[in-house]
């Protein structure tokens, strides 16, 4: 079994450094990129690879580069943009990239800047990652050194720049077009779409936002080739995915394994099963923005289509157990909490409605909600909706609660029943 | 007044920008940096330096939850209590700290040792429960170590 | 034109809109919050969504967004879909959970958009049972109220302030259902358009601090289409009144002239209305008892009007028909301008320019609309805010046009224009004596003295028209400034240049005239806007009489006569020298004004006059634009009463075999229309005072006005009869047409289920677009395309200064250069303080160091003042604050001696 994007990845060791990454074959597909390929070639063999995005929607790779404006008389600078913000609750995946293998990266982003003719990126890089903001900055002073980043790259024609940007806390910097606001100095607030980021985004530049994961994907699409990377999967979503779970498991962590395993063998194998004495309730399959699965899927497929096809989303494919002895409606309210407080406050819908339902939530967790109250819950998962709020935020709140409320009803009933929390 | 240094730092991320008003987030991050927190003074001086007005930089500063608007501790403690660390039971870490610390949420020690902030999710929720203090990020956090944990910060 | 379909039914509508605007156009009610006509859409208070179907074999449909869509030929749409409206319904109930339900004591209520909305989607019962989020209110200075408790996040206020009106002091603060809406800090809210705060937030949050003295429901206000009075620009205005006071002043709204605002001045200016200092009652001054009534009055008068020749003096801020009157009473060789000689030139030229050189005036409206500004000697932030305002719309629309032109998005489409925008801006030079508010977002600008103003003018003028004879001497380092600006207007399509009187400088306004003639002469369809000191100078100088000195002069060689004053402190006009002569001699003094001021003091006889709240009459704005305002009540006091109507009272005791009963102002103004042909058309301002729809006079008051019946109850139980309004077809009562009424005579807008001023949208023929049938007003020009005029050569020298002189040059301020807006008690706390600015070379020169105190010195007048550097002035100009309420007229454009 292949692990193209942690293979040099280990435990407990340094990262590599460019040397090194070099050695492993490391910086091969950029030359190769940069002295064969022209930027439309490289855009058509990743969009014939079948690269999903990796930071939760899913949505072709390649095909979203062909939507940058090329040509000479173009809008510039174009830019790209590595999203390492990485906050989704449950969430642990990028971590390990950044700090294992920050070479990978770097040279994803050069080869991705090359394909839409990109001469300026930057690494949006949540605060909270300390250890790899300072492994990020070296290794880019490394590739620069190196000539891999800077003007006239090997002689070529093409240029590229690349920064590392940190954070001041919020979620919404996770999205894309929050990300851009705060790029420009900005309140995380999104943009409407259209016009999409491909177009105007970053300054009013064609721009291009990439997941962490999908970048890293990238070099080894190009030394491999389209088939390969299909070859990887065990399913009709190509490559290999990185794989987390945590909560009540023996091992809870995260593997790179090849997209489509089930959720079983992540679970019982590679977790571990669940710790003695806790039987899995739900799962969050891909963060705190999914819809719940429960036991009855364990043998799904974790790609995009089949957890779609089970109700739920991928996502960003780190999932999170929750065990019967965790109240559901805790675990709710501790994921609306969550949700209200990260809100931007632009939009109606979210801004009232989140901290509405953070409120329900509380109240029937203190045995102090009516039924009403969960009819109340019900009416927010219908209205938060893409559409109808601005951005993918609130319904993504929605997801885990309207499940919930599908499969855990009955201990909502309780709690109000017994007016006080059952667990 | 922004110092010599302070102005170095931020001047090197304005050249990275194509406007000086982008680096406002920057600038924010390297005075609470140097300073601990960001005064209304610091915004003013922030203001000046980019040809922002002062509300422009505070609608700014204030939109982040890691710029702080109010004095802390000379350590920040953020507790994570985002999912995993829920289901790992963070509430008890919490409640040890309140108890040792005598503080809540967003207080601060009386000897300025401490502010206690919660946090969203860490990305390490493999490692749940966690926290950090300053920039030091703890895995794993067990009440029976949680002492001496807090003994390394003075 | 594309076809739509709401609800399953055609409509041809315009192309570029969106829906929510195309809905509101074709008269649906569709509730909305974030978006706003004059700033476009951002799609962030979610009430507008409606559902949107593919096809027509679409019945699914999805929920989206009006404001955020745009027009496309089939699209179908259904408002009355029971999702959609359930889902407009549910988010008034999210925006109410942390509104305070203080509507009884809100000023808002009753004009309340939000209350609107919320009655519109049907939700009435509350379901949130939790506790609201609360905020801690600020002191934003003496204009708005603040109640941040009531705030929906709409965002409006801080899109108005920052990106509208370019204020920077207002702003969000914080994140989720905590975001604060304003200052960094308690303070003055800096922007001369915070007022418009009041209007443009949809609930409670911002309101009229001076509202609130005197609070009155907008139900129970009395109100009448008025007209500012407080510069050139001649802003549409409503005025509401109650017990005899006036309450408050609000935008009416005119495509053509401003649109959707208006400034501070005009909206706060109205408090000299209310001023203790008002003069009530007739005063024969020098008797036992100086107060009289009427009858005494005018047995006095009759003397003075039939035994001694007779003089009058006009006024730059009364109306046409109380300056036409004065003028037919006193005949035509004996009337002069209440303005100063200097002044009185400068008006005329740029009148003759309009009229005889064929210059294109052009409104406000196409100011916005311009692609390229050039200002040429006018810091028009001073003094015409509207107009910088409208500045500033065109520098930014500019930009957002090519940014338009190179995307496929619509111009409605705000935030994400601005991204593409970025800082880029249209074209805008401003040249100014100092340095200009409006200067941060100019292209170029420069301060220099007129001369050389006009100099850097008439340069442009060569280069765009180069068979000009050259301007010799230009020093090396504007050449490339005029080539810019000359390049510019060139490149345009539609530029501008604005220039007046302020600079006290022939030479700048024959610059400006250069530009455009050269411009006009290239083919371009170039404008022209001149702005004049006061909201009548233009139809006093159209009516082109002699200036004040030359009444001086005529009292100089017979003071043996009555000398009439109307509505006008002469001490503002020339030095208090001369106006104290002038005044000692003449024979007999009357007076008539609304308030005290040094020439009401020396008055022999002094008439009370009504105020433009109080008064009929019709001002000629800066572009020959004649407007009429309407009385918003009958005078408090049956002594006031408009000039124009003491005026014919007296007319008769000359002639008493005119044989009229009472004059009406329609019929005055077609008497002013047959004696002074400039003035045609003129009585199209207003339909006849005997107009009537289906019988039916306009309402001033609302249908719901209340208490009408109590309002009297401690005087008389019984009713009474209600006011009548024998000057126009509006009427003091709720009882009347109940439609919508012609244009010019709107007294407020609303409309069933549109109580807040929003209600607008039902009275025009497309949103943002022109009023119903047409906007009201006449424009007493008329533009000839093909004529071009004779182009001026005699270019000034370069400004020498004289060693020991210095060039004395007025600074206008917003609040205090306007005699009567700084009687409003609360913009004088607004006032800067006094200074007087002098180079930085020169206070060297001097030995002087800021605060020093400085004597102007002329002849026999000499003022000291302290002292400000200002190293944006050329040395050899001292610049002083121009018609504060204490100060004498200072002898503006001359060279003075200064003594420290
Ligand atoms: C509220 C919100 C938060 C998000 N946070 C992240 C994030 O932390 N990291 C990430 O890669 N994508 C995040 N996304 C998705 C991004 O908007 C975007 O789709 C992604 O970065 C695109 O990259 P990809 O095409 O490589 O998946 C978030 C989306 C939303 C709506
Ligand atoms: S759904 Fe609305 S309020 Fe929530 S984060 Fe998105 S834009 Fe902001
Ligand atoms: S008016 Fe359309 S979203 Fe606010």
């Amino acid at each position: 079994m292949e692990r193209p994007l942690t293979k040099n990845i280990h435990a407990g060791r340094q990262p590599l450094s460019l040397k090194e990454y070099v050695s492993t074959g490391g910086y091969s597909s950029m030359q190769q990129v940069l002295k064969k390929f022209t930027p439309h070639e490289v855009q058509q063999l990743v969009q014939k690879s079948n690269l999903k995005g990796r930071g939760g929607a899913g949505f072709n790779t390649g095909m979203k580069w062909s939507f940058v404006p090329m040509g000479e008389d173009c809008p510039r600078p174009k830019y790209l943009i590595a999203n390492a913000d990485e906050m989704e609750p449950g969430t642990f995946k990028d971590r390990l990239l950044l700090e294992g293998n920050p070479h990978q990266l770097i040279e994803g982003m050069i080869i991705a800047a090359y394909a839409i003719q990109a001469n300026i990126s930057y690494i949006f890089l949540r605060w909270a990652y300390k250890k790899a903001a300072a492994i990020l900055e070296r290794s880019i002073q490394e590739a620069y050194e190196a000539g891999w980043l800077g003007q006239h790259i090997m002689g070529t024609g093409f240029s590229l720049d690349m920064h590392l940007h940190t954070g001041a806390g919020r979620y919404m910097c996770g999205e894309e077009t929050a990300l851009l606001n705060a790029l420009e100095g900005k309140r995380a607030t999104p943009r409407a779409k259209p016009p999409f980021p491909q177009v105007s985004g970053l300054f009013g530049k064609p721009t291009i936002v990439n997941n962490v994961e999908t970048l890293c994907c990238v070099p080894h699409i190009i030394a491999n080739g389209a088939e390969w990377f299909q070859g990887l999967s065990y399913s009709g979503d190509a490559g290999t995915k990185i794989y987390g779970v945590s909560g009540k498991v023996n091992n809870p962590g995260a593997w790179e394994l090849p997209m489509g395993v089930t959720m079983r063998e992540l679970i019982e194998e590679h977790a571990g099963g669940m710790k003695k004495g806790y039987r899995l309730k739900g799962v969050l399959p891909g963060g705190a923005s999914t819809d719940f699965l429960t036991e009855q899927h364990m043998d799904i497929k974790m790609d995009f289509k089949s957890v779609a096809a089970a109700g739920s989303r991928l996502g960003t494919g780190t999932m999170v157990v929750m065990d019967d002895a965790t109240c559901p409606v805790g675990f709710l309210h501790n994921l609306q909490h969550f949700f209200a407080q990260e809100s931007c406050g632009w939009c109606t819908p979210c801004r009232e409605g989140l901290p509405w339902v953070e409120k329900l939530l509380l109240a029937i967790e203190a045995g102090m909600g009516k039924q009403e109250d969960v009819d109340m819950l019900q009416m927010h998962t219908q209205w938060l909706q893409p559409g109808n709020t601005f951005c993918a935020l609130a319904p993504g709140a929605m997801e885990p609660l309207q499940s919930a409320l599908k499969y855990f009803r009955e201990d909502f009933d309780r709690h109000i029943r017994e007016k006080k929390c059952p667990y | 007044m922004l110092s010599a240094e302070e102005i170095k730092s931020i001047d090197h991320e304005v050249a990275k920008l194509p406007q000086k008003r982008a680096a406002v987030i920057e600038a924010l991050k390297i005075i609470q940096q140097h300073r601990g927190w960001v005064s209304d003074e610091s915004v003013t001086a922030i203001a000046e330096h980019l040809n922002m007005s002062p509300a422009e930089v505070d609608s700014v500063a204030t939109f982040y939850n890691l710029i702080f608007r109010k004095p802390v501790g000379r350590h920040v403690i953020l507790l994570c209590d985002s999912i995993s660390c829920y289901v790992m039971g963070y509430k008890h870490i919490y409640e040890a700290l309140q108890q040792k610390l005598q503080i809540k949420f967003g207080e601060t020690t009386a000897d300025q040792r401490f502010t206690l902030l919660p946090n969203a999710c860490l990305g390490c929720c493999d490692h749940a429960p966690a926290l950090m203090i300053n920039n030091d990020l703890h895995r794993d956090i067990k009440l029976e170590t949680l002492d001496d944990l807090l003994s390394k910060y003075t | 034109m594309p076809t739509i379909f709401i609800d399953n039914l055609p409509y041809e509508v315009k192309e570029g809109k969106n829906l929510l605007e195309t809905c509101l156009s074709l008269g649906f009610d569709l509730p909305y919050f974030c978006w706003h006509p004059a700033m476009g859409s951002v799609g962030a208070c979610r009430q507008c969504a409606v559902k949107i179907f593919k096809d027509e074999n679409d019945s699914t449909g999805r929920i989206m967004m009006s404001c955020m869509e745009a027009v496309k030929e089939g699209l179908r749409l259904s408002i009355a879909d029971p999702t959609a409206r359930a889902f407009r319904k549910q988010n008034i109930e999210w925006l109410m959970t942390n509104h305070p339900h203080d509507c009884p004591v809100c000023d808002e209520g009753g004009s309340c958009h939000l209350q609107d909305m919320t009655v519109m989607t049907g939700h009435d019962y509350r379901r949130y049972t939790f506790k609201k989020r609360t905020h801690v209110n600020q002191y934003l200075g003496p204009l708005l109220n603040h109640e941040m408790n009531r705030c929906i996040q709409c965002y409006r206020c801080v899109r108005f302030y920052r990106e509208y009106a370019g204020g920077t002091d207002l702003n969000v603060f914080g994140a989720h259902h905590h975001v604060y809406f304003g200052r960094e800090k308690d303070g003055v809210l800096e922007s001369p358009f915070s007022g418009n705060l009041a209007e443009v937030c949809p609930t409670g949050v911002f309101t009229d601090k001076t509202l609130k003295q005197h609070y009155t429901r907008k139900w129970d206000l009395t109100s009448a289409p008025s007209i500012c009075q407080h510069c050139s620009m001649g802003c549409n205005i409503i005025a509401g009144e109650r017990y005899g006071k006036l309450r408050c002043i609000v935008n009416r709204y005119n495509s053509d002239v401003n649109g959707y605002f208006i400034c501070d001045k005009g909206r706060y200016g109205y408090e000299f209305v209310n001023s203790v200092s008002r003069i009530a009652e007739p005063l024969i001054r020098n008797q036992p008892v100086e107060a009289v009534n009427e009858t005494a009055l005018m047995r006095h008068l009759e003397g003075l009007v039939t035994q001694f020749p007779l003089v009058g003096i006009g006024s730059p801020r009364a109306s046409m028909e109380s300056n036409f009157a004065l003028m037919e009473l006193v005949g035509k060789e004996n009337f002069f301008q209440g303005t100063n000689d200097d002044q009185a030139y400068l008006e005329r030229r740029m009148v003759e320019m309009l009229q005889q050189d064929g210059l294109p005036g052009v409104s406000l409206k196409a100011i916005e609309n311009a692609d390229a500004v050039l200002i040429l000697g006018e810091d028009i932030w001073n003094t015409a805010p509207m107009m910088a305002l409208a500045v500033r719309q065109s520098v930014m629309k500019t930009a957002a046009d090519q940014a338009v032109q190179q995307s496929s998005l619509a111009n409605w489409h705000d935030a994400a224009i601005k991204e593409l925008v970025q800082d880029k801006k249209g074209f805008l030079a401003n040249i100014t004596v100092a340095d200009a508010p409006l200067n941060k977002l100019a292209t170029i600008s420069a301060q220099d003295c007129p001369d050389n103003i006009a100099r850097l003018g008439f340069a442009i003028a060569q280069v765009l028209h180069p068979v000009l004879p050259p301007v010799s001497g230009i020093p090396e380092n504007d050449l490339q400034k005029i080539q810019l600006i000359a390049t510019a207007l060139q490149k345009a399509e539609r530029p501008v240049i604005i220039t007046g009187s302020s600079s006290c400088s022939e030479t700048v306004i024959k610059a400006a005239y250069n530009i455009v003639q050269s411009l006009r002469a290239t083919g371009k369809d170039a404008g022209i806007s001149f702005v004049f000191p006061e909201c009548n100078s233009m139809g006093l100088a159209l009516m082109n009489v002699p200036s004040l000195e030359n009444a001086l002069e005529r009292i100089r060689t017979n003071s043996d006569c009555t000398v009439i004053v109307l509505e006008n402190d002469i001490f503002r006009h020339i030095v208090p020298e001369k106006a104290d002569m002038f005044l000692s001699r003449c024979k007999h003094l009357v007076v008539m004004d609304s308030l005290h001021n040094r020439t009401t003091e020396k008055a022999h006889v002094l008439i009370p006059s009504a105020t433009f709240a109080e008064a009929d009459g019709t001002l000629v704005n800066n572009e020959g634009r004649a407007q009429h305002y309407y009385q918003v009540y009958m005078p408090f006091n049956p002594h006031i009463k408009e000039s124009w109507k003491w005026l014919d009272k007296i007319k008769k005791l000359k002639t008493p075999s005119a044989g009229r009963s009472a004059l009406h102002p329609d019929e005055c103004l077609a008497e002013l229309e047959s004696v002074l042909p400039q003035f045609e058309n003129i009585t199209g301002v207003m339909p006849s005072h005997q107009f009537r729809i289906n019988g039916q006079s306009i309402p001033r008051e609302p249908h719901r006005y209340s208490g009408r019946t109590a309002m009297r109850a401690h005087i008389a139980v019984s009713e009474a009869k209600p006011l009548q309004d024998g000057d126009s077809p509006l009427t003091y009562t709720m009882e009347g047409y109940p439609g919508i009424p012609p244009e010019s005579l709107t007294p407020f807008f609303w409309s069933p289920g549109w109580n807040s001023g929003q209600a607008v949208n039902k009275y025009q023929q497309e949103t943002g677009g022109a009023l119903r049938n047409e906007n009201p007003g006449v424009m007493l020009f008329k533009h000839n395309k093909d004529h071009i005029g004779k182009f001026i050569t005699d270019y000034p020298d370069p400004f020498t200064p004289i060693p020991g002189k210095y060039l004395l040059l007025p600074q206008h301020q917003l609040f205090g250069s306007e005699e009567m807006s700084a009687y409003s008690e609360t913009l004088s706390e607004l006032i800067p303080d006094m200074v007087i600015a002098l180079s930085g070379n020169d206070a060297k020169t001097l030995g002087v160091t800021d605060g020093a105190m400085i004597a102007i010195e002329k002849n026999e007048f000499s003022y000291p003042l302290p002292l400000k550097i200002r190293n944006d002035l050329k040395s050899g100009i001292v610049l002083v604050p121009a018609g504060y309420q204490a100060m004498p007229y200072f002898p503006w454009g001359s060279w003075v001696k200064l003594r420290v």
